[in-house]
């Protein structure tokens, strides 16, 4: 517990930071790319994702900080899956009953929650040897993060592909929609070039 | 006849149509990790393929024998992650009795095909398309390992070719094989439609 007392302000603002930029779980990490690739289709499916990631991570973040003197080494991972499988039955439930539609779009991506590497990453780096207060402002900082990477991949490929961002149109008359941009392909290479930007920005400044 | 066919359609669906990799976006975390080596990726598909059709026919068998019956379809992702443990768990103590040499070379990458969301995946599709046949469901599975495999498979081919190539430096690494990931499933794309 002695970090405990020693972490102030500057640390919180540290950590809620790393998540956002310095170590983004989909950028800088490459994790969770299932989900990244699969509902940035569109920004409406992806926001919603994105708030059901940062639901299940400051969640399961949260009970394993403070279940983390109880762990056996070998029982470890077992337990971080049931945790977040927990939790992510809550979530889908709570889709299924007040947004049926979404959740029939997301289908089973928000089950495949369980799977995202970033959530047992956070859990096994984070939250497994850290107090409550930095596992929560971990788990805030890698889910805005994470979301505002799914919102700015679909922000793309929704443009590109339909003309419209939130559903409303933007593009002029003039623009043909790409419509490659709403397949598998428009998923993979935008990610691809997005990370080669990321690559170029982040050597420009350093 | 008409279920062989129906069954080969269903297998040659999964694997080239509708394969787990290319069309749902799934395991691509070790399509990108272990894709390096060619041999490496061939192990990595076999060793998938297995924990895949044990665990479509273990979960499908639970789901309707035990889960729907009893209306526990609440607890059905626990139930599912948990068989998938419990079957990457077996693999690994088998493989690690009798292939020490594989394990070695697997290393990390053996546990973790417990949080490879291929295998998760197809059991919820499975789940999904509301498969009614045991041997339908097996052959699914089976068939979605495969498809696996031979996306990983090719992918460590034109990734040794690709360390030769020159690639601008900003797009080395994970970019790169990303695009190409995307140009493969652009061709795979040419499938769509054969059936169904």
């Amino acid at each position: 517990m002695a970090d405990e007392a020693r972490a102030g302000p500057a640390v919180y603002k540290e950590t809620l930071l790393a998540g956002l930029w310095r170590e983004n779980p989909v950028f800088r990490l490459l994790l969770g790319m299932c989900p990244t690739l699969a509902v940035t289709a569109a920004v409406k499916p992806a926001l919603t994702m994105g708030c059901c990631v940062i639901f299940v991570l400051v969640c399961s973040n949260v009970v394993v900080s403070l279940m983390r003197n109880l762990l056996k080494p070998h029982l470890r991972i077992l337990m971080f899956t049931l945790a977040i499988s927990t939790f992510v039955t809550i979530a889908d439930l709570f889709l299924k009953a007040f947004v049926p539609r979404m959740s029939e779009t997301l289908g089973p991506y928000v089950p495949l929650i369980i799977v995202n590497c970033i959530i047992i990453c956070r859990a096994e780096a984070c939250a497994s040897k850290n107090g409550l207060a930095i596992s929560i402002i971990d788990a805030v900082g890698m889910g805005v993060g994470f979301t505002l990477t799914l919102c700015v991949l679909a922000g793309v490929r929704e443009l590109l592909s339909t003309g419209k961002i939130f559903e409303a149109q933007v593009t002029p008359d003039w623009f043909v929609p790409w419509a490659a941009m709403s397949m598998p392909v428009g998923a993979f290479v935008t990610l691809g070039l997005l990370l080669g930007l990321v690559n170029v920005l982040s050597k420009s400044r350093s | 006849m008409d279920t062989v066919t129906a069954l080969l359609l269903a297998f040659i669906s999964i694997v080239l149509i509708n394969n787990l990799v290319f069309t749902k976006f799934l395991g691509i975390c070790p399509y990108l990790g272990v894709s390096g080596r060619i041999d490496m990726a061939f192990g990595m598909g076999l060793a998938v393929t297995f924990v895949v059709t044990l665990s479509g026919t273990l979960t499908w068998l639970i789901d309707n024998l035990i889960l729907m019956p009893m209306h526990l379809e609440v607890t059905r992702y626990v139930c599912f992650i948990l068989v998938i443990a419990g079957a990457v768990q077996l693999v690994e103590m088998y493989v690690r009795k009798f292939f020490p040499s594989l394990y070695k070379s697997f290393g990390i990458f053996l546990p973790l095909i417990t949080t490879n969301c291929a295998i998760l995946g197809l059991c919820l599709f499975i789940n999904l398309w509301e498969i009614d046949s045991l041997i339908d469901a097996v052959v699914r599975s089976f068939g979605a390992g495969i498809g696996f495999t031979m996306a990983i498979c090719i992918m460590a081919g034109i990734r040794e070719n690709l360390n030769l190539a020159d690639v601008p430096a900003c797009l080395k690494g994970a970019p790169i094989t990303l695009i190409t990931a995307g140009l493969l499933t652009l061709a795979f794309m040419g499938f769509a439609g054969m059936i169904r």
